[in-house]
């Protein structure tokens, strides 16, 4: 278990290196936004400008000024402005990982339940076909995982473990299945 | 025997010895409980297949074998003890903070991506297709003060593919598209749950708070092992659904949350997150050497510093709620410590969200309330009222999810979990896109109506007839008549209304990950705010009404809707909510509000109202309570029949644990292991002829005394290691 620290660690830093660690400031990461509400004649408008935090208020923000000198004043009083920051780098990373990941998960799903089955089938042939159909009724993805693990098991070299782990998930998954949408126990 | 350390060498005869009160016969009796078959010994069992159950003398045992293998490490080399133990010092304390900045991000992910997705289905972003709508127009100079969702750089599916933004034409293309979105994802959705992680479905608390209440108990069992009932206890909460916290269910849980979010359905994200955050708990601690092989212990770190002060943390945006949440829920044993713990976790979580801050405002929360107009005693009455239809909703919304559950768990419909959720959605799409208050994701609709109408808010909503010589500041507007845009809101809110309450039904329960406390949030906003725009109405136009004469001068701030629909949604939700904190907390009416109002107060910021949103909740805690006691959370545990046990529950039945227990008179003795002369042989002799799941370990059959637990796997798997050593010395 010790040994896999190393490898979990090294995973989780690198994915939140991922989504923190290019932070450093866009020039189009501040703004500042000042909402006017309607003043006599004018209607209300929205104000953005890319200031400082100190210079964020209604003078350095709102211009052209819609208004005459004398009523600048009270016009900007009723103006709300607001200092706001973002980080578009960890949006634009955080949205490419996510969408990866989905992407990653989709194909998998689709090799497991769509083109496995298929490659089973053309590999061992039509005899084990019939066996295949004789003790598995639904065509569930995986349906064949105890008997890949039983030939696994007779096999033992570093590539048949990596498959024996890999039905045994598929094992774990089928049982969950059963018990979730068939069997209804658990979740309903 | 003694060799085979692994659970067999337990040392529980401390904890086992009879009490002075109990009758020798029952001591006697009481050892046949440990060999109960557990997967097929009676009706009561009969359902658990995938779980297996762990107990705390079987814990006992794992951390003895621990602290041997210490001792021995420490015999051998004292310089190698230090180096590893500071070694595990080291990677606990910097795993622990890994774990904690993971869940933060991982909650910051599902925000920014389900927000993303969202805007996905009506339109897309120019400037880079990872923004969502709001993003887009961050920096845009365009948009208007009456428009402010509209930049030129957002663009709508038939802005984009014909050209159009009005027109009829438009509107079909972007409806059915809206629509197709919605069908995708939740189709993505639950495929990826059916065929990578069944147990990621749902919203995990009902099962979460089974493996709280496990942990909890087993804490408490642990010291109260000597009564008899707490051992059948022990058994019980020892459950355990296997691979309901593994790396798969998080993966899955937490990539299919984003898409069922943004696929529009009725559901929130607050009840998966705790799950998720369970997950992560339960992936990092199996890294520690110390909580690897330790079940107990696992659960303890993960259910205490995860879903306990993170989940709520990260969930809610409440890291103070958190804190209190987990001191109030684990306050039996170890509060100090706990307290301790869970206040370092609640704060590097949420300084992880806050880091990334996903909602683009600097704060944790989306709802956050800026008025701090008084409210006055009159309105207590409409309060207490909507703590009335608070309770009356969730009585009505628990018996009929229950009732359409138990049908979905008991008829042919539960064969088609894919087929469901596809008609929920097209259902949920094609009714909800006409009534812009459906349309859009259900955390801006409630942030909308929080809002107050302030001289800044351009909305329908605050479509109210403005006095042309009003020379006010813009914080105190006085009461004003409703414009027609007030009034067409209303009865878009009323119907948005009944069609929240009818969906949510058959949304919750559904095989996709799915929370309840953002769809019971709405209900209950949307309630309040109808209720307030309808008093603010009533006190402008009979402000010589004697309740309002004191009250409401005409020209006076006296009504404020939008704290009608904080206090609507905070006494929905409640009702729920409240169960769901009951268990967590598991300590009564007077300990759970105290948690619970500091949640509400930091996601919503007001904390001048206390007393109506007391009112409001205690009210239809009271209603709900008299149409029955069984929260939503209570309800879905006893329908899917797990053996929780109630900490409000005491027995009443005073069942003898002899009645219960086997081997009954006339059937076989027990079958157990002796101390000292058993052959391997003996051994595996007794597993092929039995199938139990484990044997008692006794002094010898002359005098069975109990000295230990040794479960099947163990034995087998010992026996399996040790075969080919030729000079095994057993």
């Amino acid at each position: 278990m010790m040994a896999a620290i190393p490898a979990y660690t090294a995973v989780v830093i690198l994915l939140l290196a991922a989504v923190h660690g290019s932070e450093e400031k866009n020039s189009e990461d501040v703004r500042c936004k000042c909402i006017c509400p309607p003043y006599k004649d004018k209607p209300g408008n929205i104000y953005n400008r890319n200031v400082t935090q100190k210079d964020c208020d209604c003078l350095h923000v709102v211009s052209p000024m819609p208004v005459p000198g004398a009523d600048v004043e009270a016009y900007c009083l009723r103006c709300e402005c607001k200092y706001e920051e973002r980080s578009s780098v960890t949006i634009k990373v955080t949205i490419i990982i996510y969408l990866s990941i989905l992407g990653l998960l989709l194909l998998y799903m689709v090799y497991l339940t769509l083109v496995e089955p298929m490659l089973k089938r053309r590999l061992f042939g039509h005899s084990q076909l019939i066996q295949n159909d004789e003790d598995v009724g639904d065509h569930q993805p995986f349906a064949n995982a105890h008997d890949v693990l039983a030939r696994s098991r007779s096999r033992a070299n570093v590539l048949n473990k990596v498959e024996y782990a890999q039905q045994r998930w598929k094992l774990q998954v089928q049982e969950q299945r059963k018990s979730v949408f068939d069997r209804h126990v658990v979740l309903s | 025997m003694e060799g085979l350390c692994g659970g067999i060498g337990a040392r529980v005869e401390a904890e086992l010895q009879v009490e002075p009160g109990r009758s020798l016969k029952g001591a006697q009796k009481m050892l046949p409980v440990w060999g109960l078959k557990i997967s097929s010994g009676g009706p009561a069992y009969s359902t658990y297949h995938a779980f297996i159950s762990t107990s705390s003398a079987y814990i006992r045992a794992a951390e003895n074998c621990r602290d041997v293998g210490e001792s021995a490490a420490f015999q051998q080399s004292t310089l190698m003890y230090c180096v590893s133990t500071l070694y595990v010092f080291i990677s606990f304390n910097s795993i622990i903070l890994l774990f904690l900045y993971f869940i933060g991000t991982l909650a910051g992910v599902i925000d920014l991506a389900a927000d993303w997705m969202t805007d996905l289905k009506e339109g897309i972003c120019l400037n880079g297709f990872w923004y969502s709508r709001e993003q887009c127009c961050w920096l845009s100079d365009e948009t208007t003060f009456d428009d402010r969702d509209k930049c030129p750089q957002w663009q709508k599916w038939s802005e984009l593919m014909i050209e159009k933004s009005e027109g009829a034409s438009a509107y079909v293309l972007n409806y059915f598209l809206y629509t197709m979105w919605a069908l995708t994802f939740s189709f993505l959705a639950v495929s990826l749950v059916r065929v990578f992680a069944p147990y990621a479905c749902g919203s995990g608390i009902p099962e979460t708070v089974q493996e709280e209440n496990r942990a909890q108990r087993w804490r408490t069992d642990s010291v109260r092992i000597k009564s008899m009932d707490s051992m059948i206890k022990t058994i019980l909460s020892g459950f355990i659904i296997r691979g309901y916290l593994g790396k798969w269910t998080l993966l899955i849980k937490t990539v299919t949350l984003v898409l069922v979010v943004s696929s529009g359905l009725s559901l929130g994200k607050e009840g998966p997150s705790v799950h998720v955050a369970c997950c992560c708990g339960n992936l990092f601690s199996s890294l520690l050497s110390k909580y690897s092989k330790n079940e107990g212990k696992r659960r303890e770190v993960s259910t205490v510093s995860s879903s306990g002060s993170v989940g709520v943390s990260v969930a809610f945006g409440a890291p103070i709620g958190g804190v209190l949440f987990s001191l109030e829920e684990v306050s039996y044993y170890f509060p100090l410590k706990t307290l301790w713990r869970s206040f370092f976790a609640a704060l590097v979580a949420a300084f992880t969200l806050r880091s990334i801050n996903p909602f683009g405002n600097s704060r944790l929360v989306l709802f956050y309330v800026e008025y701090h107009t008084p409210w006055y005693m009159a309105e207590l009455f409409p309060f207490i009222l909507l703590g009335v239809f608070g309770g009356l909703w969730g009585t009505l919304f628990i018996r009929c999810n229950i009732a359409w559950c138990r049908r979905r768990k008991t008829t042919s419909l539960g064969k088609y979990p894919v087929l469901e959720v596809i008609v929920v959605t097209a259902i949920t799409a094609i009714i909800a896109y006409p009534n812009p208050y459906t349309r859009r994701s259900t955390s801006e609709l409630i942030s909308e109506l929080f809002n107050d109408c302030g001289a800044l808010e351009s909305s329908q909503l605050c479509d109210y007839i403005n006095d042309i010589n009003m020379t006010r500041p813009v914080d105190d507007i006085p009461d004003r008549p409703a414009g027609p845009g007030v009034y067409t809101a209303m009865w878009q809110l009323a119907l948005a209304l009944v069609f929240k309450i009818i969906i949510t039904i058959f949304t919750f329960g559904m095989k996709i990950p799915s929370g309840l406390f953002i769809p019971s949030i709405a209900v209950g906003a949307i309630a309040g705010r109808i209720v307030g725009v309808g008093v603010e109405q009533l006190a402008y136009h009979h402000h010589d009404w004697i309740i309002f004469r004191n009250w409401c001068r005409p020209g006076a701030d006296c009504v404020t809707p939008g704290l009608y629909a904080m206090v609507g949604s905070c006494s929905l939700p409640r009702n729920q909510y409240s169960i769901v904190m009951l268990f967590l907390i598991s300590g009564g009416v007077t300990r759970m509000t105290v948690s619970l109002v500091v949640i509400m107060f930091e996601l919503t910021g007001g904390l001048e109202y206390i007393v109506p949103l007391m009112a409001a909740a205690v009210t239809s805690k009271w209603v709900a309570d008299a149409f029955g006691k069984e929260g939503i959370y209570d309800a879905h545990i006893h329908l899917n029949g797990y053996p929780f046990l109630d900490v409000k529950d005491e027995f009443t039945h005073r069942t003898l644990a002899t009645d219960v227990m086997r081997p009954r008179r006339g059937e076989p003795p027990l079958s157990v292991l002796t101390q000292d002369n058993m052959t391997v042989e003996d051994v595996e002799t007794l597993i092929k002829d039995t199938d139990y799941n484990g044997f008692p370990v006794v002094v010898s059959r002359d005098s069975e005394r109990l000295i230990g637990f040794a479960q099947r796997r163990e034995l087998i798997i010992a026996i399996r290691t040790q075969a080919h050593i030729p000079q095994l010395n057993v």
